[in-house]
């Protein structure tokens, strides 16, 4: 019934023959093997860590593990570290996503123009380097490149008669190198991202947009800006989930430091359950980490997935 | 508002403007290559040298004397077994999701976009408890698992597209035959739907190499994969900066060349297909 009613919505004719017709027998066995294996190794755990968040779950004393109800929740809640580190997770967005997106979209404008066939190939395929690059090779290349003594970085500031920055000894600059760090490896997506949505412009507007203007601006503003709002859309959601979830890169560069000058909400649960052991606590910290990411994702599918 | 004047920039102008871009991408690729050719004594001068011995020391020490050429066997290992199993388990759930109506529809996707978008500690934790219970800790099957979580909703996501793509004219008149739905996906389907199931294969097999948070919490020595090696050479006071980097060319240079290959579909995979 409801299968029929779906299909003439959609505008399918009622006599053709519904290859979308299937025993529930069929369709489980089609979609059983996935599902089971998602939710043994996906549901399961999820369910043992609301577990664990409400007991005083340490490590080092697994004999004792008392029920403690919400208690280690209302620790995260009221605690300045966690806090702290979703500030600092979200100081590290706020910074380097506006200068991706900028960045990005000058990429995508010149890669979007005709001419220089081989030269832009080029260029698109070395877009793809820092995204494929392993997220742990870039922070030891990060920690590697901005030695203060051996450094690369410092020597070619030094072209331009800037003194050596002591970078990964220094919170502040420390910060600067991630954020640094993280614009060189994103960039490229963002540029990738906003190309395809400037390919989505229809050719026809867009001669005839060029033939009433010769300013880039207007043409950006009034006629490709509305075919990238998806990409952008796509790209502030994605960003926001990857920042929450960095963690290979920051952990390889900086540990978290110098103090917690870098220490991402990633890695400060990983610090609190593997290094404080306190697997109560951390597992506390993920899941509302968690409900944060659902939301994220709900946001996604609608804006993205109206249709499935 | 004001018209802006600009026009087209200058061809010389583009040319530089791409040069620049073509070099900020490459240059850390470049550097670390050049130092993984490094010897120790070369690698701590200051300021850094550019034209130097070339010395494939490195390469030799971390492959024949350190734990590297086994823990990229390992990587290999995992990353090979996680994606055949994600692409078994995936591809007929995806052939589902395209082609049956059902319902739960909408909270399987929300589930698959979940996975993407959670951050592995919100896992590691857990699994980690678990894994320590069953005394399977630093082993391969325990990674080829885990790697699932992320591995085949992104295969789900690429082939369901790629099955929606092949026309159903195909399936209905398989259907009038009186063909399975089991024999349509495995002999009608599945053939038409290879290069997606490339596509998903090289994006599992890329994400599987380059993870390292989860091999980080749930490895030792026996199946430490090769980015959890290569971050314990930080531990100590000197850093042997040449075995690091030579250390990282390999394990980075295999993928650099699978998202190559996918260049194409790299946004599409990144985005789960909101960007095509």
């Amino acid at each position: 019934m409801l299968q029929k009613t779906q299909d003439l919505e959609r505008g399918v004719p009622e006599e053709t023959v519904n290859a979308g017709t299937a025993s529930r027998g069929t369709m489980f066995s089609f979609l059983s093997p996935a599902v089971i294996t998602l939710a043994v190794i996906g549901i399961a755990p999820l369910v043992f860590a609301i577990w664990t968040s409400m007991r005083d779950y340490n490590l080092t004393r697994l004999q004792r593990t008392p029920f403690v109800g919400l208690e280690n929740y209302a620790t995260v809640l009221t605690d300045s570290v966690f806090w702290d580190a979703m500030g600092r997770t979200f100081l590290l967005l706020i910074l380097a996503l506006p200068v991706q997106i900028a960045a990005g979209l000058g990429i995508a404008l010149i890669l979007h123009r005709p001419g220089l066939t081989f030269l832009k190939t080029i260029a698109r395929l070395s877009l793809v380097i820092p995204m494929a690059t392993t997220y742990a090779v870039v922070g030891l290349l990060g920690q590697i490149m901005f030695n203060l003594k051996y450094g690369v970085v410092n020597q070619l500031l030094g072209f331009v008669g800037i003194a050596p920055v002591n970078w990964l000894g220094h919170p502040t600059n420390a910060f600067a190198a991630i954020v640094f760090w993280d614009v060189w490896q994103w960039t490229p997506f963002c540029a990738l991202v906003l190309l395809a949505g400037l390919t989505t412009v229809p050719g026809e507007i867009e001669e005839a947009a060029r033939l009433e203007t010769k300013s880039w601006w207007t043409v950006l503003r009034y006629v490709q800006l509305p075919f990238l709002i998806p990409g952008l859309t796509a790209v502030l959601i994605l960003r926001t989930a990857d920042t929450l979830k960095q963690f290979d890169m920051v952990f390889t560069m900086t540990r978290g430091g110098p103090g917690s000058s870098t220490e991402l909400i990633s890695l400060l649960i990983q610090r609190v359950g593997f290094r404080a052991f306190d697997q109560g606590l951390a597992s506390a910290q993920a899941m509302i980490l968690l409900v944060i990411t659902i939301v994220l994702s709900r946001l996604y599918i609608r804006f993205f997935y109206r249709e499935v | 508002m004001r018209e802006h004047t600009t026009t087209t920039p200058s061809l010389a102008a583009q040319v530089v403007l791409l040069a620049a871009i073509i070099l900020f991408c490459l240059f850390p690729f470049y550097w670390m290559v050049l130092t993984s050719l490094k010897t120790q004594i070369v690698a701590l001068q200051t300021p850094p040298a550019w034209i130097f011995d070339v010395s494939f020391s490195n390469y030799y020490e971390v492959l024949f004397e350190d734990a590297v050429a086994r823990s990229l066997i390992n990587s290999l290992i995992v990353a090979v077994c996680t994606t055949f199993l994600a692409i078994l388990l995936g591809t007929s759930a995806a052939y589902a999701l395209a082609r049956f109506e059902f319902r739960g529809k909408k909270e399987l996707w929300f589930w698959f976009i979940t996975n993407r978008m959670v951050s592995p500690i919100v896992l590691a934790l857990p699994f980690f408890l678990i894994v320590r219970s069953f005394g399977m800790l630093d082993t391969h099957i325990v990674l080829i698992l885990i790697y699932l979580t992320f591995n085949l909703p992104i295969v789900i996501w690429i082939c369901t597209d790629q099955f929606r793509s092949i026309p159903r004219e195909i399936d209905e008149a398989a259907i009038l035959e009186g063909a399975s739905q089991w024999r349509i996906f495995f002999s009608l389907c599945l053939p038409l739907a290879a290069p997606g199931i490339a596509v998903s294969a090289i994006f599992s097999f890329i994400f599987s190499w380059n993870e390292l948070m989860y091999a980080l919490v749930l490895t030792r020595n026996v199946a430490k994969t090769a980015p959890a090696v290569a971050v314990s050479f930080m531990e100590g006071y000197s850093l042997p900066y040449g075995k690091i980097m030579a250390t990282s060319t390999l394990i980075v240079v295999p993928v650099i060349i699978f998202a190559l290959i996918a260049s194409k579909q790299l946004v599409r995979g990144l985005t789960m297909g909101a960007v095509k």
